[in-house]
């Protein structure tokens, strides 16, 4: 057991830290999140030059401890580029069950020249067991109809990895051209992109030897939901960065903020949350490096992510006072992120339900 | 990045597992899940055990009995004993004086003191927190003033944990009243309780227990060879101690194991058309704090290894106010599984409430200290606003 980084991916975390720092301070990315596209195809490319959008796709050169580290780095610096919903996750899909065909597809994807989207959520259900998209097989072809939404990162996939229920029972999962779907497209509240994906009879290729693909979906879940974690603890991490700064900084009734205990001692309070959701991150992250997609680890992980970054994100504005609510200053964005990352993939309540529903099966918890 | 355990440790891991649940006597076991441990025999029983099989102290140097154990090993070591229920060293003894006299003793002391002190063979209290003194430490009054070869010590400590049940005290004392700063002329003695001068009288707790004293000293003159380290640079000593002391207060396994128990009862505690624990909302707070337990397990794996350095690790800090802060959770859920069945106390056995479910509420109001003691956990914040994050 240890929870180092090796230096590889020391490297890998310094060097995405730095080509986003570079790329971003408020004002442009505030500019990016407000263009048509949402993000900057510029950052794109540099990222795909330094192997960002492909980490994980050969299991021998990078895994999800390299997903979580530039995750986290995504978060910190809040950077608008879909590097998880457009590429990391769908493409790590691809990459386990996909056909040599559609495998070769990840060389674009890993490139920038291609993007992915993962079209599994939808349209006002909350963790249904069974998928209303449903696949119709005629002959050798297949085509699916039903209603996906949100899609993150949807707007502009080339391609979308969706999920669908099986004529003969199970889930499966399928390529859709993103073309070949209806599409429309939103901005969400914490200024990133997806759309709302109608698909009507549209055609449809099986991913790999298609068939029952009811794990497979699973673990492409609990794998954005570890990424998720991964890039909300850079969001923390930051944004408690920015409140003890201001702390020290700001001066009210003559001195500064730092002064005041009432303040400092909730800023430990952040400091204890942002530890325990950092060590929930690497559980879930080590938990699937392993090939262990357990649901209960995933889900106790993004409780506590969950928890942790409302925390966070409300004390970091409360601790600012009026600045804290606005666009021009960075930690509201900040609150906006976590709080739309929360919401994805299962809220809080949603894993809070499923671990209550475990509680009496087993007695001392374990990792 | 790695979970699970090699090979070794798992080995490891098993050999203790074995060793904590077959070679403490069942009947001790047995009393310390239900709280009704005899003090002192059960402590010294099991502390000499643990001691002759080389598990008593193995956070001390390797000379005076520790071992040469990763981080890791000493974090598993910890979790087995606390999952199986053993009653742990005395914390007075192994966590506190012994790495303190280890540290920063002379080879005199250590060696009249670490191997009696390993085996329980004399009970260690703290003479820290006076009434006057509690989380300002620094401020305490208690002088140890310089007559030939011996200290006169006067003045009074308090909270002196277990103190009834004690040979020895360790006392943080002014050896020089004049010093320009509160921190500097503090001493770190040792004391026989029997030297005359000293008195003790027990302060009763809500729960009913007598746990912690005032210990009072009048003109007591101790050996000026009793001195730990150097005259006047006790306090760092002390800080070194709290920092030890912190690290080990967390007790995730210890509250990992109380959660079991709290689950089980409730599984045969009908409420509505099912258990108690079928309920959605209890079924909930037990997940939130299961989850919130293996957050801090994680923690405490991370920052373990940065222990053992004799630097007090601020990180330690987040132990003690979490895992101080789990431990009280995990009560209030137990009081809760009571319910009115919890409302007799001490009641003759004719009455029909079971013994877990009295001890219940005065446990709850008991744990309340684990917030206080141990540097209170407001303390605990100002060393992580001041240390770690610069405020």
């Amino acid at each position: 057991m240890n929870f180092d980084l090796t230096e590889e991916q020391q490297l890998l975390a310094d060097t995405a830290r730095e080509v986003l720092s570079r790329s971003y301070d408020t004002e442009s990315r505030n500019k990016i999140i407000d263009s048509d596209l949402g993000w900057s195809r510029d950052v794109w490319s540099q990222l795909a030059e330094i192997g960002i959008l492909g980490l994980g796709f050969e299991a021998e050169e990078s895994g999800p401890t390299e997903v979580m580290v530039v995750m986290t780095e995504i978060g910190r610096r809040l950077a608008p580029e879909p590097v998880a919903a457009a590429a990391l996750i769908p493409g790590s899909v691809i990459a386990a069950y996909g056909s040599a065909d559609q495998r070769a597809l990840l060389d674009d994807v890993a490139s920038g020249q291609r993007l992915l989207a993962f079209a599994h959520t939808e349209p006002g259900r909350r963790g249904a067991a069974e998928l209303t998209t449903r696949a119709t097989r005629q002959g050798e072809s297949w085509t699916l109809t039903g209603r996906k939404n949100p899609v993150l990162a949807g707007d502009s996939a080339d391609v979308l990895v969706v999920t669908a229920a099986l004529p003969g029972g199970g889930s499966g999962l399928f390529l859709v051209a993103g073309d070949a779907a209806t599409r429309h497209p939103f901005r969400t509240f914490d200024g990133q992109r997806g759309a709302d994906v109608e698909l009507d009879n549209t055609t449809a290729q099986p991913l790999g030897p298609g068939g029952d693909a009811t794990s497979a979906i699973e673990s492409a879940v609990i794998r954005f939901q570890a990424a998720l974690c991964a890039e909300a603890v850079g969001a923390m991490d930051e944004s408690l960065r920015l409140t003890t700064e201001y702390l020290k900084a700001r001066k009210q009734f003559g001195v500064p903020l730092k002064t005041f205990q009432t303040l400092t001692q909730r800023a430990a309070d952040m400091y204890v949350s942002l530890e325990l959701a950092r060590s929930m991150s690497f559980y879930a992250a080590v938990c699937v490096a392993d090939g262990r997609f357990d649901p209960m680890v995933a889900a106790r992980s993004k409780l506590q992510i969950g928890r942790s970054g409302r925390h966070i994100a409300q004390e970091a504005i409360q601790l600012h006072g009026g600045i804290g609510v606005t666009a021009e200053y960075p930690i509201a964005h900040y609150a906006a992120r976590l709080t739309a990352i929360e919401q994805t993939f299962g809220s809080p309540t949603d894993q809070l339900r499923y671990l209550s529903g475990q509680v009496g099966s087993y007695g001392v918890a374990a990792l | 990045m790695r979970l699970a355990l090699n090979e070794a440790d798992s080995a490891f891991r098993d050999e203790l597992r074995v060793f904590f649940t077959t070679q403490i006597p069942a009947e001790i076991l047995e009393r310390a899940r239900n709280d009704e441990l005899r003090y002192p025999e059960d402590m010294v029983t099991t502390q000499q055990i643990l001691n002759k099989a080389g598990l008593a102290v193995p956070n001390w140097p390797v000379e005076w009995g520790g071992k040469d154990w990763t981080p890791l090993q000493h974090q598993i070591w910890a979790d087995e004993m606390r999952l199986a229920g053993v009653p742990e060293p005395l914390a007075f003894n192994a966590g506190m004086v012994g790495p303190v006299i280890a540290q920063f003793g002379s080879q005199e002391l250590k060696e009249r003191f670490l191997p009696a002190t390993a085996n329980l063979d004399i009970w260690w209290c703290q003479g820290f927190s006076e009434p006057e003194a509690g989380s300002d430490l620094a401020s305490l009054r208690t002088t140890a003033l310089r007559d030939g070869d011996h200290y006169v010590i006067n003045g009074q400590k308090t909270w002196t944990t277990l103190g009834q049940y004690a040979d020895w005290i360790f006392v943080l004392a002014r050896t020089d009243p004049a010093a320009p700063k509160k921190q500097a002329g503090i001493s770190f003695i040792l004391l026989e309780m029997s030297t005359p001068g000293i008195t003790l009288r027990p302060i009763k707790l809500i729960d009913g227990s007598y746990e912690v004293n005032e210990v009072f000293f009048e003109d007591v003159r101790v050996p000026a060879n009793q001195l730990v380290g150097e005259e006047n640079a006790g306090w760092s000593y002390a800080k070194f101690l709290l920092s030890n002391e912190r690290s080990g207060i967390a007790r995730v396994g210890t509250s990992k194991v109380w959660l079991a128990e709290v689950k089980e009862r409730a599984t045969k505690t009908p409420v509505g058309g099912g258990t108690m624990l079928e309920d959605p909302l209890f079924a909930a707070r037990v997940a939130e704090i299961e989850t919130e337990l293996l957050a801090l397990e994680l923690t405490q794996l991370r920052v373990s290894g940065d222990e053992g350095t004799g630097k007090p690790n601020p990180a330690s800090s987040i132990l003690k106010l979490r895992g101080s802060q789990l431990q009280q959770a995990v009560t209030e859920l137990l009081v809760e599984v009571a319910g009115p069945d919890g409302l007799p106390f001490g009641a003759p056995d004719a009455v029909d409430s079971p013994a877990w479910a009295q001890h219940a509420a005065p446990k709850y109001l008991n744990y309340r200290k684990t917030s206080i003691y141990g540097g209170s956990n407001e303390i605990q914040r100002t060393i992580i606003s001041s240390t770690i994050l610069g405020l």
